[in-house]
């Protein structure tokens, strides 16, 4: 690790790159506004595909916030020295992230004048009730795990702060698969495997944008990483890819053999235009394969240029993934009577169920993106985010392998 | 003097004082249209006097819309249904629409949000208009199983 | 006989008579339950309103049901028929093997286990005392979540914003809506508009009532003909069953 040519950027540079991310915001705002004011008939979703590229971005913010704080829990709570270092910025892209989520979910619904009801009114039994209570509380956790990272005299409370975190974590990303689990009237969601799921997904995408960011953030600080922290998070980013890999394939195989779901898993797999090409193209080879070869090769995963673009590609094949789990599972009709052909003015029956995204959608789901990153870019010029190993302490050789 | 590189707080203060005086003169100044706005009404009076209506009626109408929804019971006394009926304006059969209408007039002066009217018609129901509708209590519905059809709708009110 | 058989005798017939008195009575009441309940009593749970639909009296072209809902809770066509709400829709069916055709309208089955009622994070979607489902519009945020977990695709999101509601229906842009069963007339004691247009234009497919009542017509049809429910797998107890599937 070379801290030799560390430099802050110039003011310039932070000032233009705030403009950017505000300029993304406004944008986000104003296609919210467009929505509002028109109603959701200038998206592209409908009474079939109810929820659209919107709650794409949503879930995939949301579940990568949960898995980005993996890099802290790694440190707080299993004791590996060189992810202590990294904490603080694990914990910053969380908040971040899950409040650029949030703000595009709550921006995406019908009545979102309505948030105040939607805080006052609490229904027990359902689930997405129960997820507002779990990232409201998400926020508050990790702020108190940042104060004991960031003040020196409460540095001996963050391993209890970490554990609390890690634990509301693991609940928090359970709900969120489980509001898909618990919907049990749709072949691709009615699995109690989706929770387990999820939490592997967000280890997997959480951990490729601290990745990103972490590399961003030292490149144009002229700071390089060491090999050896870098060889421990690109063998700990394969397993996730690969545990992720796995899941994907008992979902599909529980969805075959013990539901007997074979005309959805056709529409998946084989003859499902948009919905195959990006499962198989984005998700599996993109997404997995390609990256895994990358993080496996004995010569280019020990350079960050080529661990970088794998750990964009693990990105994009987790959009890739959420776009075929939330769109594709709502364009596959609901089977009311098995054994049976059937048509309506409603579209049963009809596979799939078109669905165009739109201008606006689009802008809000980058929208959310813009304000995580402003948040975070904000944070980290202010605050000492950035992560400093202190090397006179690891150089000792048993520590870094600690 | 003051050294003039320093802030004068006792001058600024005075400005200050005197900015806000002069706003809250003027804002006492009285402006067309508002509080002394005519109401729309038929009927002799009103669920209550006026000044408990002004400030109460969003609580009556909320515990209504309760009543209503969630448990069926359909008392007219308290139900915006009620209210419209009495209170929409003889010019455009509403209570919104323009700064002269009823609920529109008073909301709009005091810069409160009407959200009723994005769901509910601003405008009394109709008079009956389907003179082949057939109604049937479900009383008698045997014996309406064997009569024809086309009687009138017996006073919807 | 002793006067203690005498005394075991007295009791056993004042038993027996209470007895009597007790079954017979709440049937005495059930006939007077017939009439409308008053504007200002609540609904409560000894009702369960239900519909049973007939299929094989159920016309492939025909749309009555379905137009008579449209004039009566202004759910009307706009052009968009992928975001239009549909409160009820015609459904025609073919079996695969068979080739034997059915016809059915299919709408909110206001079932007893409602799953859009258990997922509405604000408890929007809810369920009247006597079994009928809503949505308080007053409290939807617009989430569509239940829409996501109907079985039935029962409910629709209003894409767009409307004018000129029924002052009896109110409804608008951002909520999410679903057959009321008519609730504002059966609470004047009348009939859902579906079953009266059918009944009217002499089909006598669907048939509306109290499931609770024993005696009622669609009581004693479902417990003398065979009936199914719609995705029965569910457990859900729908409140709309049909016969002919």
């Amino acid at each position: 690790m070379n801290f030799e040519n560390f430099h802050r950027i110039e003011e310039r540079v932070f000032y233009a790159l705030v403009a950017v991310l505000g300029l993304i915001v406004l944008l986000g705002a104003g296609a919210w506004h467009y929505m509002e004011e028109h109603g959701h008939i200038v998206t592209g979703m409908s009474n079939q595909i109810v929820w659209g590229i919107p709650h794409v971005f949503a879930i995939f913010l949301i579940v990568a916030a949960s898995g980005v704080l993996n890099v802290a829990s790694i440190g707080s709570v299993f004791g590996k020295t060189v992810y202590k270092a990294r904490a603080p910025l694990s914990g910053l892209m969380a908040l971040a992230m899950l409040g650029g989520g949030l703000a595009v979910l709550m921006l995406d619904l019908g009545r979102s004048d309505r948030l105040i009801v939607a805080m006052t009114h609490f229904n027990a039994t359902s689930i997405f009730a129960w997820n507002i209570v779990l990232y409201s509380g998400f926020f508050s956790i990790v702020a108190v795990y940042l104060w004991t990272m960031m003040e020196r005299r409460m540095n001996g409370y963050s391993k209890y702060a970490g554990f609390a975190a890690f634990i509301w974590r693991l609940i928090l990303t359970t709900g969120t698969g489980s509001i898909f689990g618990f919907l049990v009237a749709r072949q691709a969601y009615d699995a109690a495997l989706l929770a387990p799921m999820f939490i592997v997904m967000s280890f997997s995408y959480g951990l490729a944008v601290f990745i990103v960011v972490q590399f961003v953030m030292y490149r144009w600080n002229g700071i390089n990483l060491d090999p050896a922290i870098l060889r421990r998070i690109k063998n700990l980013l394969a397993v996730f890819v690969s545990s992720v890999l796995y899941f994907t394939v008992v979902y599909h195989m529980t969805n075959l053999y013990f539901a007997k779901q074979t005309d959805f898993e056709r529409f998946i797999l084989l003859d499902g235009g948009i919905y195959t090409s990006l499962f198989w193209i984005g998700q599996i080879i993109i997404g997995s394969v390609i990256p895994l070869a990358i993080l496996f090769h004995p010569q280019l995963s020990k350079r960050c240029n080529a661990v970088f673009p794998a750990a964009l590609m693990i990105i994009l094949g987790g959009f890739c993934q959420l776009y075929v789990f939330i769109i594709g599972g709502q364009a596959f009709p609901l089977n009311l009577f098995p054994g049976m052909e059937v048509t309506s003015s409603f579209f049963d029956g009809r596979t799939p169920h078109p669905y165009t995204p739109s201008l606006p959608e689009f802008l809000l789901g980058l929208g959310g993106i813009g304000v995580a990153f402003l948040i975070a870019s904000i944070a980290v010029r202010v605050l000492p985010f950035l992560p400093q190993d202190d090397f006179s302490h690891l150089n000792k050789a048993e520590n870094i392998t600690d | 003097m003051n050294n003039p590189a320093t802030f004068n707080w006792k001058i600024a203060l005075k400005w200050l004082g005197a900015a806000f005086t002069a706003v809250m003169l003027l804002a006492g100044a009285p402006i067309s249209g508002a509080g002394e706005h005519k109401i729309d009404a038929k009927g002799d009076k009103c669920v209550s006097d006026t000044d408990f209506m002004r400030r109460n009626h969003m609580t009556l109408l909320k515990h209504q819309r309760d009543d209503t929804m969630r448990k069926g019971i359909r008392t007219t006394q308290n139900s915006l249904k009620g209210c419209i009926e009495c209170h929409a304006s003889p010019k455009n059969n509403s209570v919104i629409g323009t700064n002269e209408n009823f609920c529109q007039g008073c909301h709009s002066y005091a810069a409160v949000k009407l959200d009723c009217f994005e769901c509910h018609s601003s405008k009394p129901k109709a008079a009956s208009v389907a003179p082949h509708v057939v109604v049937q209590t479900r009383t008698n519905e045997a014996a309406q199983l064997q009569a024809s059809a086309a009687n009138t709708v017996e006073g919807s009110k | 006989m002793s006067s203690m058989d005498k005394n075991r005798r007295q009791l056993i017939g004042a038993g027996v008579a209470a007895a009597a008195g007790l079954v017979i009575a709440p049937g005495v009441t059930l006939l007077d339950l017939a009439h409308a309940r008053p504007a200002d009593q609540a609904a409560d749970g000894t009702k369960r309103w239900g519909m049973l639909v007939d299929t094989n009296k159920c016309a492939s072209g025909c749309n009555d049901c379905v137009s008579a809902c449209g004039k009566e809770n202004g759910v009307v066509s706009t052009g968009h028929p992928e975001t239009d709400p549909q409160w009820i829709r015609k459904v025609e069916l073919k079996e695969i093997k068979s080739g034997k055709t059915h016809s059915l309208p299919m709408m909110c089955q206001h079932c007893a286990e409602p799953p859009c009622v258990d997922v509405c994070p604000t408890g929007a979607s809810f369920k009247r005392a006597d079994g009928i489902v809503l949505v308080d519009r007053h409290i939807c945020i617009g989430c569509r979540y239940c829409m996501m977990a109907c079985p039935y695709k029962a409910r629709s999101f209003v894409h767009e914003e409307l004018h000129d509601q029924n002052p009896e229906v109110p409804r608008g842009k951002g909520c999410v809506e679903g057959c009321t069963l008519c609730v504002h007339r059966i609470d004047k004691d009348q009939l859902p508009a579906c079953v009266e247009a059918c009944k009217a234009a002499g089909h006598e497919a669907i048939l509306f009532g109290d499931l609770n009542d024993a005696n009622s017509e669609i009581a004693k049809r479902i417990a003398t003909y065979a009936s199914t429910q719609v995705r029965a797998d569910l457990n859900l107890n729908t409140g709309v069953r049909y016969q002919g599937i």
